[in-house]
């Protein structure tokens, strides 16, 4: 295999797309469609059966956004004893600022030990800084081992979904790839099939691989013992089989005690598969003589985390435990898929994440937080109770606001600020208001004419393009109430 | 009761039949309504928006006009949603403390109509009559903002004549989201596609919902399929009546 460079999104340098515009596309593959509505819809249903069996959820949700508020309002605290803990046990800890910080760090590593391969778990933090292309051009090659990840690197593509990378395919598209891309000559398009074929292809990687990486879902401070939680063994592979293991972690995954788990490990699965249990859930702490790795370095990531972390409201968006319930409830991902929020990070959390990580002031991550109906669905879901319609609704003011004060006279003749500025001088005095009532009434006679409005001028059309528009009437209610009540 | 009437300016400018509606609701049932002419706007388009700054000499004046009232009632859970929910964040931004103080004594006694009906004043049966099909659409906000529940469905229930079908999916949000609906049209419109389907699945004549703004943006499609399907705010359901029945 030869590993292909993947489309760039809101973590690589240059600009991306809106969301508006990706989504437009990806709202025309049928397809897509299909394998998405169905995918989301099975998780969603499955996961209200196991969330309903728990006479304690709410509690435990409330459980869990304790700890995680905890952990970042002490979040220095706990990551240095997180690095006591680690390197008692043996291991060693890397700090990287940002991404091309963590990506030398492991490229050195993999370089000390004459790695020309790596073998990886499927981990969203190393999707985020790039890594496996930094090591391609380091002349070392990144095998994604999770099925799905494994699926969507062959296929060129980025990942879709936090949990399922390659949601947005079905068994006929995957069985295309791999004949294609593995040189498989007879394959089916049955499940057992398919995964033998994966099966077959990594097994040779996993023997022959001298370092793993990983990422993490979580580290306890107070012992070092670093988690991941996982479906396919692939994972425990990784981190069992190579000489040296190096996990890669953003430095909110922290938490406080080995205690915490009992809260998390309730919490995690029945949000993100659905399963009461996981199937593999591996701990590590440091290295053990005779098992495993003999090698373990850890690498803590801020790349925008501690920025996240200033913003009183923005920062609940930290506690996130990567379940991707929100995805799986959100009628707009359901529609849309992950690709169209052009990052890593897609869905109502990625909505939120993305824009605080690359910092406001980027067009198209600057769009992401426009991408909601503000239905709610994801904060009712929500394991540790981020509330992301409220972070949505402070990100689009941070946008605004960013705008209005930074591009000067260019965001004053923006025509959506003109109207929000003209609306707002209308509805801040009630003679003005009356008056506009009004004009509204007169103003409208052109579109009007035939007892519905078919098409609105400008930005507007949006709305006629698919719905029509009741005229305004001749009597607004307070007219009526003047007429009938006299005043108030 | 002496009740306020929060019209919103939705409603006032775009369907002041609602308006008229929720009055003979609560007049039927005695209570006193008012309605304080300087009322505008909550704010909640700006807000929402992102246009935070512009929202908060709103949220001033909402705060303002109503605070004199012992309860005040609006036909829309997206307008009440935005003074018991996000008035504190508007608070917050503004660093007005006294206004903060303001808006928690008056949040309370804001109420969308359903609930206030049928949580603050106990009742389910308002004397309507509507020999219509009729299914419920729950909005986002009355039903995950405010948590209205069964409200709607208990004073539908209620009414006489009624022919009361469920809504399959009936969560799922519509695709409005207010400024949503133009700023990301065509995801709106794929959801609007799927909210459709399921009315037309139920075979009901009309529509209902508590907030008109969801409904002019099912009814538009509606109208555009001509579906023959209406779409009709909660309020004019409970309002239609015991005369007609007595016809």
């Amino acid at each position: 295999m030869t590993p292909k460079a993947r489309p760039p999104d809101a973590f690589s340098p240059g600009k991306t797309p809106s969301f508006e515009e990706s989504a437009r596309k990806s709202l025309n593959d049928a397809q897509l469609r299909r394998n998405l509505g169905k995918a989301t819809r099975t998780i969603r249903e499955k996961r209200a059966v196991v969330v309903e069996e728990m006479p304690d959820w709410e509690e435990l949700r409330e459980a869990g956004r304790a700890l995680k508020t905890r952990v970042m309002r002490h979040l220095d605290e706990y990551l240095l004893l997180l690095e006591e803990s680690v390197a008692k046990a043996g291991g060693h800890v890397h700090w990287a600022r940002d991404a091309t910080e963590a990506n030398r760090i492991i490229a050195g590593i993999a370089k000390s030990h004459d790695a020309e391969e790596v073998v990886k778990v499927k981990s969203i933090a190393t999707d985020e800084t790039k890594l496996n292309e930094h090591l391609e051009r380091e002349g070392i090659t990144a095998y994604e081992t999770d099925l799905a990840e494994l699926i969507i690197q062959l296929a060129g593509e980025t990942s879709s979904h936090i949990l399922v990378p390659a949601i947005h395919k079905n068994r006929a598209e995957i069985r295309a790839i791999f004949m294609r891309e593995l040189g498989v000559e007879e394959l089916s398009d049955d499940p057992a099939d398919l995964t033998n074929a994966a099966r077959l292809y990594l097994r040779e990687k996993f023997l022959g691989a001298r370092v793993g990486i990983s990422g993490a879902n979580f580290a306890v401070a107070d012992t070092g013992t670093v988690c991941v939680v996982e479906s396919e063994g692939n994972g425990r592979m990784c981190t069992t089989l190579p000489n040296v293991l190096v996990t890669l972690m953003g430095i909110e995954k922290v938490i406080p005690t080995w205690r915490d788990f009992e809260v998390f490990m309730q919490l995690l699965p029945r949000s993100s598969t659905a399963e009461r249990m996981n199937p593999y859930t591996s701990f590590w702490t440091g290295v053990s003589e005779g098992d495993g790795p003999k090698e373990f370095h850890l690498v803590l990531l801020d790349n925008g985390r501690t920025n996240v972390l200033e913003d009183e409201v923005g920062r609940q968006t930290l506690n996130c435990i990567r379940c991707s319930a929100c995805l799986n409830v959100c009628p707009v991902y359901e529609r849309t898929g992950g690709h169209a929020y052009n990052s890593v990070y897609p869905g109502p959390i990625g909505a939120i994440l993305t824009p605080q990580l690359v910092g406001v002031g980027k067009p198209g991550p600057d769009s992401l937080p426009y991408a909601s109906s503000l239905c709610g669905a994801c904060y009712e879901v929500c394991p540790v109770k981020i509330n992301i319609p409220e972070v949505l609704i402070h990100l689009r003011g941070r946008v605004v606001r960013r705008r209005q004060d930074r591009d000067g006279l260019r965001s004053k003749l923006d025509p959506e600020n003109v109207a929000m500025q003209t609306v707002a001088r209308i509805f801040s005095d009630q003679q003005r208001f009356e008056q506009a009532q009004r004009l509204a009434r007169i103003g409208q006679w052109p579109l009007a004419r035939s007892g519905a409005i078919h098409r609105l001028p400008g930005k507007l059309a949006g709305w006629t393009d698919v719905r029509d528009l009741k005229p305004i009437p001749q009597q607004s209610f307070r007219e009526w109430w003047k007429k009938n009540r006299g005043t108030s | 009761m002496r009740v306020a009437l929060f019209i919103t300016c939705f409603n006032d400018t775009l369907f002041p039949e609602t308006g008229r509606a929720t009055v003979e609701v609560l007049e039927r049932l005695g209570h006193e309504v008012e309605f304080p002419f300087a009322q505008t706007c909550c704010g909640q388009m700006h807000f929402n928006t992102g246009y935070q700054r512009e929202a908060i000499p709103l949220v001033r004046r909402f705060v303002e006009v109503f605070s004199p009232y012992e309860a005040v009632v609006a036909p829309s859970g997206s307008c009440v949603g935005m003074v018991r929910e996000l008035y504190p964040m508007a608070a917050k931004l503004a660093d007005d403390e006294p206004l903060g103080r303001r808006i928690e004594a008056l949040a309370p006694r804001v109420f969308e109509l359903s609930e206030f009906l049928v949580k603050k004043l106990g009742v389910t049966d308002v004397g309507a009559y509507y020999p219509h099909r009729v299914t419920y659409h729950p909005t986002c906000h009355s039903l995950r903002m405010l948590g209205v529940g069964d409200a709607p469905l208990e004073l539908l229930k209620a009414v006489r004549g009624i022919d009361f079908v469920e809504l399959p999916e009936a969560r799922e949000c519509c695709g409005f989201g207010g400024t949503f609906a133009v700023k990301n049209a065509d995801t709106s419109a794929a959801m609007l596609g799927d909210k459709i389907r399921h009315v037309l699945d139920t075979e009901a004549e009309v529509c209902t919902a508590g907030d008109n703004s969801c409904l002019m943006h099912i009814g538009g499609g509606l109208k555009r399929l001509r579906a023959g399907v209406e779409t009709v705010h909660l309020a004019q359901i409970l309002a239609s009546g015991a005369k007609e029945e007595r016809e």
